[in-house]
């Protein structure tokens, strides 16, 4: 049984279909990309199986329980956390505090919460800048904090919705790190990614979207080879070229 | 690890408040009943403000119907004496029930909006009990209010020092309830929602959480209100100037989120309104003079007098130094 399967999940917003009748299935360990252009449904997709929004139609199960339609901090309970793409650190509270927050959904006890804390911030490397206030971090960090936060709620899939964009090749060569080692320690990952480098490269398997549909499923390879997939994102030409 | 001494020692300045209040009675030229009037509003009005900031402050729903609870709470005790004969005092007990249940209400209405439309939703609140109030006169008695034939005590004294508690326990509740696990929900939930929801945390049962206990803390102090004054009327105890929005002004001038900033700021709250009030001719305008003093924290001291505690001594103290310039 797959860790988390999305079965023809649909979305509409009055008219507008955003995403049309997807299936696929995240099996337990994997590095899972979702990739399409912009505008092809993928946050939209996140923000179903997190619980942000109902599908219209279709469902999603994770460990085998429906989870379409609960609350997100049922689902967050459940074992399925999330980072945004526009990240929201808790502003006025330090990185410690932000993760700390989150810890206490596993660790009631404000001793156990603290040491899960620490914890998270060493393996994420944010040790250094535990007391520094969030609002003050440059977007590499913040960008980390958001991964830490869901970490600390001791997830078995975890969504990163754009965990990579706008970094800098350093703190890209770090983010890759960091996501193969959460694999490494057994949380399942599904990924948003635009820059095809890090998806290519940590990916074990990708979806493609576009237009709300899926286009494309498979390893790297034959993703990049996908005609469907070539023509989405180099236009029709390019295709027959 | 916080050893016993490192919690004696961060309560230390509370302790040494306490201490100080409670001797302040018997302290002779500090205790004419002018004073201790004082003292009595004020410590009501910090129990408010501290009321107010936990869900204001901390959990970031600005209320701006607190005059609701505050009512209720008055309003209880004020029925209990005068439909049943019983003690006003008996208005705290239950009034915490009644007030608890008020504020589900408010919340399952008001707490799925979000930002300015809460605010206006508990603003709407407030205003539609006052009316209720003046309206239901087989229980209110209407714009007649409710007076209490004898009051339990003639000094001040007593209810000095039943104020004084109230106002130590709200302390400690906050305290400990800040420092938890709820402490950082609430602020998490203040920062980003969103966020916070996705993090495992059931924003609509912790905004109500914080909502009640905020209610029941103002509803306290409303029973307490009717007991000490002997008087209410809705445009009193449901005021929105005199009441919601001074509750506002208590913890925006103290300091918003703080510890300290609802007792600091309801000692200037009602050491300024009475100067104004014996000001020739502009005392009238003090609810003028009110408006223009927020514009002014907001402007200056956004974080309140507690929380630009250094800013504003830096500005009293010799701006013409480069801050953090050292030396002498």
């Amino acid at each position: 049984m797959a860790l988390l399967e999305l079965e023809g999940v649909t979305k509409q917003f009055g008219g507008l279909t955003a995403v049309s009748n997807v299936s696929f299935a995240v099996a337990e360990g994997q590095i899972v990309g979702l990739i399409g252009p912009n505008g092809a449904g993928k946050t939209t997709l996140f923000n179903m199986i997190n619980g942000f929004l109902k599908p219209t139609a279709g469902q999603i199960r994770f460990r085998g329980e429906r989870i379409d339609g609960l609350k997100p901090h049922k689902v967050c309970r459940m074992g399925l956390a999330r980072t945004f793409q526009v990240v929201k650190p808790l502003q006025r509270m330090t990185v410690l505090d932000n993760v700390l927050a989150s810890s206490f959904l596993r660790f009631p006890a404000r001793a156990d919460a603290e040491r899960n804390a620490w914890e998270v911030l060493e393996f994420t490397g944010l040790t250094p800048v535990a007391n520094t206030v969030s609002k003050g971090l440059p977007l590499g960090l913040r960008k980390r904090l958001e991964i830490a936060r869901a970490l600390a709620t001791r997830p078995a899939l975890i969504l990163l919705d754009e965990a990579c964009a706008g970094l800098n090749p350093t703190e890209l060569d770090e983010s890759i790190r960091i996501i193969r080692k959460i694999r490494e320690t057994g949380t399942t990952v599904l990924i948003i990614e635009h820059h095809m480098k890090v998806i290519m490269s940590i990916s074990d398997h990708i979806v493609v979207l576009n237009y709300g549909e899926k286009i494309a499923e498979g390893s790297p390879e034959e993703v990049a080879r996908n005609p469907a997939v070539i023509q989405a994102y180099l236009g029709g030409e390019a295709a027959h070229a | 690890m916080a050893s016993a001494a490192q919690t004696l020692g961060r309560y230390r300045t509370a302790a040494a408040v306490v201490v100080g209040l409670a001797v302040i009675p018997l302290v002779p030229g500090l205790n004419s009943s002018y004073v201790l009037h004082m003292l009595i509003l004020m410590l009501m009005w910090s129990v408010i403000g501290m009321a107010w900031n936990l869900l204001g402050g901390y959990c970031g729903q600005v209320s701006f119907g607190h005059a609701a609870f505050f009512g209720l709470g008055a309003y209880t005790g004020g029925i209990l004496y005068y439909h049943l004969g019983w003690s006003a005092w008996w208005g705290l007990p239950v009034g915490m029930v009644v007030v608890a249940l008020g504020a589900l209400g408010v919340g399952y209405i008001c707490l799925r909006l979000r930002g300015p439309y809460f605010a206006l939703g508990t603003l709407a609140m407030g205003e539609v009990l006052r009316v209720t109030a003046e309206n239901l006169e087989w229980l209110t008695e209407g714009t007649r209010g409710i007076m209490l034939e004898t009051r339990t005590w003639v000094a001040k004294e007593p209810f000095y020092y039943v104020i004084l508690a109230i106002a130590v326990a709200s302390f400690v509740v906050l305290e400990v309830m800040v420092r938890s696990k709820w402490g950082y929900y609430f602020v998490a939930i203040r920062e980003d929602q969103d966020a916070a929801e996705s993090l495992g945390i059931d924003t609509t049962l912790y905004k109500n959480i914080a909502l009640v206990v905020s209610a029941v803390l103002t509803g306290v102090a409303g029973a307490f209100y009717t007991c000490y004054m002997g008087y209410i009327d809705p445009e009193i105890v449901f005021a929105l100037h005199d009441v919601s929005i001074v509750a506002i002004m208590v913890v925006m001038v103290g300091g918003v989120a703080t510890r300290w900033g609802p007792l600091v700021g309801a000692v200037i709250m009602i050491l300024l309104s009475e100067v104004v009030r014996t000001l020739p001719y502009i005392g009238r305008a003090h609810q003028t003079l009110f408006g223009i003093l927020l514009i002014v924290i907001i402007i200056f001291l956004p974080n309140g007098v507690v929380g630009d505690f250094r800013k504003m001594m830096r500005f009293f103290l010799g701006r013409s130094k480069p801050a953090g310039a050292g030396g002498v």
